[in-house]
């Protein structure tokens, strides 16, 4: 699946993955910018207003969170963090502070490409050009007009509280979503430390869509960070 | 053939007394007393002149404190010595001077000079005596020279105050005397002092004349000289004889000697103190200071108690050891006492008590003559009829009784209103009966006043109604009075035997509370793992029996007391006990000393809390701080003994604590150690091998020749890079995750999840791995919610599979979960080849590879992984093979908590 080119910013210090960066993006068409710290990086972006920003979390001039925080301040494009594994902390800490999704080192060009392909629709659906009503993703539908979840053409009965949280992950479909953000979503700023309701509903609500809930292929889960609707793709 | 050998042997308890002496003597200061029978016979003089030698002869000779009197020679003396400035206190308007301990031991010289042994220091001092001051001098390593006056001496004191008729308040414990381990007598004849005196060298002019009328009269100064003299003579004989035990020489070897004394209420018991420390050093004997406590005894008022305390301190300052017993008979106990601790003489005050008495009832000194066996009885006589003991009040201790007496009058009544009911149809005599039934439940009930009344009302009553005449006191019919008569004693007997029995329930009671208490905190403590746990194990059972605030003091690694975290008041409430700055400072000398320190003790006495030292065999664990609500508390002996005894079981449990665990971190370190052998080496071939390919691969294609490989050996090569650089990560990944958890305590961050969710994370992400393969997940839909950290559960199973993934390649893979009564367990099995036999547990071990495959690479860090996170949640995880074929992974995690809602 390829996608529409892009301008895209990445400020990232090391030399070889700015160059794996480079080389892989230019050859699927996009066009890249790159910083070597923060400073540099904040710059660019105020210069060129690129679609999408890379930003990695270790920084030599800033922290990456602090990075993210300054352009939020202004910017509203997506923001993709790059994250050393068995950091889930700081990578919820990133998705808090308004970064739209995150790539844990090493990955391959495919799932950069991925996170891609869902920043540019988000992207597209901000700006007005196709609000959706109706979300379709295999075997399943949701017709958000109607409040409606089919399954093979088979309607599901969900509670409200598991039709919010079921739209709540659909309407970012392919993001990832932190358990605090699904919990004010859904269930309000005061249970935002109540992970458990998350948890049974979640399996709650796995049981009524999936045909294997222990193999989700719809409500996928970002361990120790929160979950994600499965892109098309995935 | 037993009976001749004790000459010929040296005692192993005076052996080991010596070794422990010798040892003490290595790093302790040696102490020189220059001792004089009175002031002025130039004590001071001989001192700084020994001082002057010392130094001449190159010694760190330093003056601590020297009382000058204003005499010049002495004076002349200082000059060339280097003199510390003293301490100064305020107090009234008066600057006083004090020795300054503090600068004496930062000084740290080779020998200090501190005049006046017996001195009282300023209340504000650290410690109150002079002496205590210089046996800390002694014990931090530094030599002493001090001067001491006979009459100070603590076991000669009263007989000076009958010679001079001056009471000396200054004394000086034998002990401390005794330990010195030089004493030079400074002598003087009488007339030379006298002359000294008269010429102004002693005092300054205008004060001898005082002092010469009130306490230098010759005939004071040879008795003096001579109690000096006699002093000085007994050492010599004791250094003699210890010369004798060193050396093993033991032809007189003595026979044991062990003098008893029994000490009461009264004030006769000091001097029978005395008079047994006479007797135990004329003997060269052991001696114990004994009181027993009797029903009768307990009820005395509290001043008189006090005063027995004293008495047994007096005695313990005198060098004897005491016992505070409890029986019915004085006599008995004390026997009891002498029998089991070979006693060979007991010592017992003449009791002052008129013939009358005497022949009625036997006396202490008879019983104990008549039981004492072998046992010598020595009898003292008391002092003039005009020093007896003051009666104890008869009052009983206890508040208000007076529901007690209402409620046996309401008896009476009861049983008066029967008798008129059966009076017409009954005898007297059985009237008699009822009323003495009355009594006796009155007694039980009510104990001894009380049932006094009732007996009292009882005989009242039934002379006013049922005796003829009727409704008088009269009596016409005399036989009567013999059933009065009768009916009263018996009354009083039963009441008297009543009282007694309660009395010693009680005493039983209290012995028993003890010693279940003393039970109840060993089983406790043989429980607890944790020091701070066994603190805090103390501290309750020490609150349960004292209204205070309390808190266990626990040392930093550099051996300086932290400020507690916990220090509340028993009732769980909120008031902190604050420590401030000076307490802890008490507290830190506590620890450092492994003395008790603060109240009641002998130093710094007047701090409103009690430090004492958690003393183990080796070491000062730490403190506890005790600050009772009412300070009497802790003057209560079997209080303290009982706290005391709290504090030393739980000191050795915690000593038993810290060395199991110095134990296990030295095992850790072993441990760590050959871990990091086997890495290094590990890490050559591990890593080597992926690395290899790669760089191979890149190389080739990037040679300038690579044009020329066909696309399909390109792909190849492309392939294999990106292969083995996964490879490459996931061995990184396992060896970073080892290497985190095993760095001390996992850190958890537990969550309520499901156990399908990790499943399918785990499914996921192996997703690559997994294709071609069945994979059986078989979860009960009421599986409860697992309270475990998320990423290190989804890590754990995440390695399980794949370690079926590597080593039953092809099989079908099924993960089965079921809720078990303590939690949960999970299996992931396959239907590979299975465990080689034997290796069932050893799969767990770091760098455990399975078969020698060179193929299957990867350090066999995964279930090493497995089982540091399993055994973080407190669970299990085991292996096994199947009967059918494959092996078995099989972790439990315990229920910690209960899920929500």
């Amino acid at each position: 699946m390829t996608t529409a080119p892009m301008q895209l910013l990445a400020i990232e210090d090391d030399p070889q993955i700015q160059r794996f960066l480079t080389a892989a993006l230019e050859a699927h068409g996009h066009s890249l910018e790159v910083a070597g710290n923060a400073a540099d990086g904040l710059r660019q972006a105020t210069l060129r207003q690129p679609d999408v920003i890379i930003v990695d979390l270790g920084l030599p001039d800033m922290s990456g969170l602090d990075v993210i925080e300054r352009l939020r301040e202004w910017f509203q494009r997506p923001i993709l963090v790059l994250s050393a594994r068995s950091h889930e902390n700081d990578k919820i800490a990133a998705l808090d502070r308004g970064a739209d999704d995150y790539l844990t080192k090493p990955f391959g060009i495919g799932e950069l490409l991925a996170r891609l392909r869902v920043a540019q629709r988000h992207l597209a659906e901000r700006d007005g050009a196709n609000l959706q009503t109706r979300i379709d993703a295999g075997a399943l539908s949701i017709d958000l007009a109607a409040h409606r979840v089919q399954r093979d053409g088979v309607d599901l009965h969900l509670t409200p509280t598991e039709y919010e949280l079921l739209t709540a992950l659909a309407k970012h479909r392919g993001k990832v979503m932190t358990h605090r953000q699904l919990l004010r979503e859904v269930w309000g700023a005061a249970h935002v430390e109540s992970p458990h309701y998350l948890r049974i509903y979640m399996r709650a609500l796995r049981h009524k869509i999936e045909s294997d809930p222990a193999r989700p292929r719809y409500l996928l889960t970002e361990v120790g960070v929160g979950y994600r609707f499965a892109d098309e793709g995935a | 053939m037993a009976a001749n050998l004790p000459d010929s042997r040296p005692d192993p308890d005076a052996l080991l007394v010596r070794m422990r002496r010798e040892e003490a003597e290595h790093q302790r200061g040696r102490m020189k007393i220059f001792f004089g029978a009175a002031p002025g016979v130039g004590k001071s003089y001989a001192m700084l002149e020994a001082a002057r030698k010392q130094k001449t002869d190159g010694a760190d000779v330093v003056v601590g404190y020297v009382e000058l009197h204003g005499r010049p020679e002495t004076e002349a003396l200082l000059q060339g010595l280097e003199v510390l400035p003293p301490q100064k206190f305020e107090h009234r308007g008066l600057v006083l001077t004090e020795f300054d301990l503090d600068a004496a031991l930062a000084r740290d010289p080779q020998i200090v000079l501190v005049d006046e042994l017996a001195h009282s220091n300023h209340p504000g001092a650290r410690h109150p005596k002079r002496w205590m001051d210089i046996v800390e001098l002694l014990d931090a390593g530094i030599d002493v020279y001090t001067t001491v006056n006979v009459q100070h001496v603590e076991s000669v004191n009263d007989i000076v105050a009958q010679i001079t008729g001056v009471v000396v308040r200054e004394t000086v414990p034998d002990r401390v005397f005794d330990a010195a381990d030089e004493v030079e007598l400074v002598d003087l004849p009488p007339d030379d002092l006298l002359q000294r005196l008269r010429e102004g060298k002693v005092y300054a002019p205008e004060k001898s004349r005082h002092a010469l009328e009130a306490f230098f009269r010759k005939g004071n100064l040879i008795a003096l000289r001579q109690l000096a003299l006699r002093a000085t003579a007994e050492r010599v004989d004791a250094a003699m004889r210890e010369y004798r035990d060193d050396h093993s020489i033991n032809a007189t070897w003595a026979a044991g000697e062990r003098i008893l004394v029994c000490v009461g209420p009264d004030p006769l018991s000091e001097r029978l103190v005395r008079a047994a420390r006479r007797l135990a050093v004329a003997l060269h004997a052991d001696w114990h200071a004994i009181y027993v406590e009797t029903p009768k005894l307990v009820r005395l008022p509290r001043a008189a108690r006090d005063r027995v305390l004293e008495t047994l301190k007096l005695a313990e300052s005198l060098g004897a050891q005491t016992a505070n017993l409890s029986g019915e008979s004085v006599a008995r106990e004390a026997l009891l006492f002498a029998r089991q601790n070979n006693v060979s003489k007991i010592i017992v005050g003449k009791p002052s008590r008129s013939r009358w008495q005497d022949r009625f009832r036997a006396s202490l000194v008879d019983e104990i003559v008549r039981g004492s066996g072998h046992v010598d009885v020595y009898v003292i006589t008391g002092e003039a009829d005009a020093e007896k003991s003051p009666a104890a009040p008869r009052l009983p201790a206890r508040t208000s009784q007076w529901p007690a007496y209402a409620a046996s009058a309401g008896i009476v009544a009861a049983i008066t209103a029967l008798c008129g009911a059966l009076y017409p149809h009954v005898e007297r005599a059985n009237l008699v009966m009822l009323y003495l039934l009355g009594t006796v439940l009155a007694a039980a009930r009510f104990g001894r006043g009380p049932s006094v009344l009732a007996t009292v009302l009882s005989v009242g009553l039934f002379d006013f109604l049922f005796v003829p005449p009727e409704y008088t006191f009269v009596v016409s019919d005399t036989q009567y009075l013999i059933t009065f008569a009768v009916m009263l004693a018996t009354g009083l007997t039963i009441s008297h035997l009543a009282a007694r029995g309660r009395r010693q329930a009680s005493v039983a009671r209290a012995r028993e509370r003890r010693a279940a208490e003393l039970y109840a905190l060993s089983r406790e403590l043989a429980r607890s793992r944790g020091v701070n746990e066994l603190g805090e194990i103390l501290r309750r059972h020490v609150l349960a029996g004292i209204d205070a605030d309390a808190a266990v003091l626990m040392p930093d690694s550099e051996g300086r007391l932290q400020d507690p975290a916990r220090f509340c008041a028993r009732s769980g409430s909120e008031a902190r006990y604050p420590v401030p700055g000076n307490d802890l400072g008490i507290a830190q000398w506590a620890f450092d000393h492994r003395q008790k320190a603060g109240h009641g003790t002998e130093t710094l006495a007047s701090a409103d809390a009690i430090y004492l030292p958690l003393n183990a065999q080796q070491r000062c664990i730490g403190v506890l701080a005790l600050r009772p609500k009412d300070t009497h508390q802790l003057d209560v002996p079997e209080q303290m003994h009982l706290i005391e005894s709290l504090v030393n079981q739980t000191a050795i449990a915690m000593e038993r604590v810290q060395l199991a665990q110095s134990a296990h971190s030295a095992d850790v370190q072993i441990e760590s150690e050959r871990l990091r052998n086997v890495l290094l080496s590990s890490i050559s071939h591990d890593f080597r091998t992926p690395l290899a390919s790669i760089i191979g691969a890149a190389s080739t294609l990037s040679d300038e020749r690579a044009s020329a490989l066909d696309p399909q050996r390109r792909r190849g090569l492309e392939a294999t890079i990106l292969e083995e650089a996964r490879r490459l990560h996931r061995l990184v990944d396992n060896l970073l995750d080892l290497t985190r958890l095993s760095q001390g305590p996992v850190q958890l961050k537990r969550q309520w999840l499901t156990l399908e969710e990790i499943v399918g994370g785990v499914l996921r992400r192996l997703h690559d791995a997994l294709a071609g393969r069945e994979v059986r997940v078989d979860l009960p839909p009421d599986l409860p919610l697992i309270h475990a950290d998320e990423v290190l559960l989804e890590q754990l199973l995440f390695n399980l599979v794949e370690n079926a993934i590597k080593h039953a390649p092809a099989s079908a893979i099924r993960i089965v979960a079921e809720s078990t009564p303590g939690g949960i367990s999970v299996a992931v099995r396959d239907h590979g080849p299975g465990l080689p036999p034997g290796e069932e547990s050893s799969v767990f071990d770091k760098f455990h590879r399975g078969r020698v495959e060179a193929a299957q690479s990867g350090f066999g860090l995964g279930l090493a992984i497995c089982k540091v996170i399993v055994e973080a949640h407190g669970g299990r995880i085991s292996a096994r093979n199947l009967a059918e074929g494959g092996a078995e992974f099989l972790f439990s995690l315990p229920r910690d908590a209960e899920p929500p809602q």
